[in-house]
């Protein structure tokens, strides 16, 4: 009875043993599952090794340069013989202070002309984008060398703390114009229609329903142009140049923490505060991050 | 009235602060060229560009040392970075449970935030006696026939190149990955293939983009990169000699050299700036592309 030849026939090719009707697929399977595991182990050591890198790395410069920070690393006046970097963390300060002055109200106003103002797909729109995106991969050490040329040479202001403010402005601009843009973006578009239906102006619209919904992107934003500019180095060596003592003004030289951190690091005499040195200036700009990350967060979470 | 002059005023001032960007490459891109090209012609494009040998003392300038030593880095920092980079972003995006991804996230971004000084030293502390340890070890000699090496070395800034630009690669590759539709891992998975098939030969090659894309980020940031090189590679301005030897790169050499430069070797170090900023901006170029393409698709 053919017939019933046939059914059993499927009954077992459903029934399991592909093996039966491929002559390799046994063999088949267990390369497939081999590979599976290789892939599988690949990505793992893969993840791994990205946060060993970092463990170690965090965890070794902390904890050689926890013992060495001692007070005499945070005396108010720095001499060669405490290497203090308490002026050095002033003129941080004052540096991020002066940066973020300039690059906030215009990198705020520019992503404000680009999410409520501009026409998509303007002419001077791409322009913008072309130019922002360029901005974002240009080397720090190409903006210290535009820096001292323009600021400190064509501008006549010298190596000064206003010439690295500059410099550094420029430099975090495109990264608060784009958090800027992206927080605006994500404001609904009935919190603007409801404002025109009560009557009020683009203006009023933007700087009372649309700016305040939109604060902490912009805050996270700021707040991670402040992290860039607390690490920054190469572009400040040719442009705020390296006294070790706090600013006196705009116009006198001042090194931040990051250039102290090189010069300390380079002359290779002081190796027990350059650990400390490095352990404050990781931790500071981790902090900063972490608080970026946080106020973020807090604006996803709404 | 008023309110309607204060709307048109500060159109025209959102407007200007927006031009801001485009003012500052402008500016950036005249006196960099403005300074550096001259230069050019006064050594003599050819001399520049593919001299081999620096020395300013008797006023040659020839800068392909380091135009390789920045190629070479850079190529070094990819072959380092971009396989553990894409792997790591594969596992996040396809193999990572979500508490795994609670721990993951924020250390890709610690790792992003540290500054280049830390790494520099890192790498100086740390990484520069490791090789230096390791060059000496027999299998070295007697296998490899690596004769000298020293800790300094290109294999030593590759090294730590590849680790800082790892979380670039990962954020961008695992932000293509995340866009794949679920579509192409569903129905490889229904043709049979494993979980782990499935990511590698269908959701990774509908990624290809993306991945470029982060691989060209890297290259970008590896080349720009100053502080952390030149702490580790020895900044001889030889041509390059082997992987476990020092070579300089361009960013090393305005950095190392500009603190005391004047007259033609100044302008020679702003005319290297030059060729580095020419260098990015072909690779910006080479991201818009790779880009553009990944959204006509």
């Amino acid at each position: 009875m053919p017939e019933i030849a046939a059914t059993k026939d499927t009954a077992s090719m459903t029934q399991a043993a592909p093996h039966a009707i491929m002559p390799h697929g046994g063999q088949n399977r267990r390369a497939a599952r081999m590979q599976a595991a290789a892939l599988r182990w690949l990505v793992r050591l893969a993840a791994l090794l990205t946060a060993a890198v970092l463990v170690f790395l965090i965890g070794y410069i902390l904890v050689m340069g926890i013992p060495n920070l001692k007070p005499e690393l945070f005396a108010w006046e720095y001499n060669s013989d405490n290497v203090s970097l308490t002026p050095a963390l002033i003129n941080t300060v004052l540096m991020t202070g002066f940066a973020l002055l300039i690059a906030t109200p215009l990198g705020i106003f520019a992503a404000i002309w680009l999410v409520e103002y501009a026409h998509r797909g303007s002419k001077l729109v791409k322009v913008v984008r072309v130019t922002t995106e360029t901005l974002q991969g240009i080397p720090s050490i190409v903006y210290g060398l535009f820096g001292m040329l323009f600021f400190v040479q064509q501008l006549h202001w010298g190596y000064s703390l206003i010439a690295g403010a500059f410099t550094l402005a420029i430099m975090v601009l495109p990264v608060i114009m784009r958090t800027t843009e992206e927080a605006l973006i994500a404001v609904p578009d009935s919190y603007r229609e409801g404002s025109f239906g009560l009557g009020a102006g683009k203006l009023r619209t933007v700087f009372t329903i649309v700016l305040p919904s939109a604060m902490p992107g912009i805050l996270s934003g700021v707040i991670l142009a402040t992290g860039r500019i607390v690490g920054e180095t190469a572009a400040l060596i040719y442009t705020a140049s390296s006294v070790p003592k706090i600013a006196g003004s705009v116009f006198s030289s001042a090194r931040t923490l990051a250039v102290h951190m090189y010069l300390l690091s380079n002359e290779g005499l002081y190796i027990g505060q350059t650990y400390g040195t490095a352990v404050v200036l990781l931790v500071l700009v981790l902090a900063i991050n972490a608080l970026s990350g946080l106020v973020a967060k807090k604006l996803t979470k709404k | 009235m008023t309110s309607k002059l204060k709307e048109g005023v500060m159109q025209v001032v959102f407007t200007l602060c927006a031009c801001v960007s485009i003012l500052a490459v402008a500016l950036i891109c005249i006196f960099l060229f403005a300074n550096g090209v001259p230069t050019l012609f006064k050594i003599g494009p050819l001399k520049f560009l593919l001299g081999t040998t620096w020395k300013p003392g008797n006023d040659i300038f020839g800068i392909l040392p380091m135009i390789l030593g920045s190629i070479y880095v850079t190529a070094g920092a990819i072959i380092v970075g971009v396989p553990i980079g894409v792997l790591t972003a594969i596992y996040m995006s396809k193999f990572a449970s979500p508490r795994i991804n609670r721990i993951m996230l924020p250390a890709v971004q610690l790792l992003a935030g540290i500054p280049s000084v830390v790494y520099g030293f890192f790498g100086m502390i740390v990484l520069v006696p490791a090789v230096q340890a390791m060059v000496r070890m027999p299998f070295f000699k007697d296998v490899l026939g690596v004769k000298s090496g020293k800790g300094m070395s290109l294999f030593t800034a590759a090294v730590l190149l590849g680790i800082m630009i790892l979380p670039t690669i990962i954020t961008v590759s695992k932000t293509s990955l995340d866009a794949v539709p679920d579509s192409y891992y569903e129905g490889s998975l229904a043709l049979g293939a494993t979980h782990e098939r499935s990511v590698f030969f269908s959701v990774l090659p509908a990624a290809k983009s993306g991945v470029m894309s982060a691989v060209v980020l890297g290259i970008g940031r590896a080349i720009g990169e100053t502080m952390a090189v030149v702490m580790v590679a020895g900044n001889q301005t030889w041509m390059p000699k082997g992987l476990f030897q020092g070579l300089r790169t361009m960013t090393s050499n305005i950095v190392i050299e500009m603190g005391y430069a004047a007259d033609l070797h100044r302008e020679a170090l702003i005319a290297t700036g030059v060729v580095l900023f020419v260098f990015i901006l072909l690779i910006n170029l080479c991201f818009s592309l790779v880009k553009g393409g990944s959204d006509h698709a």
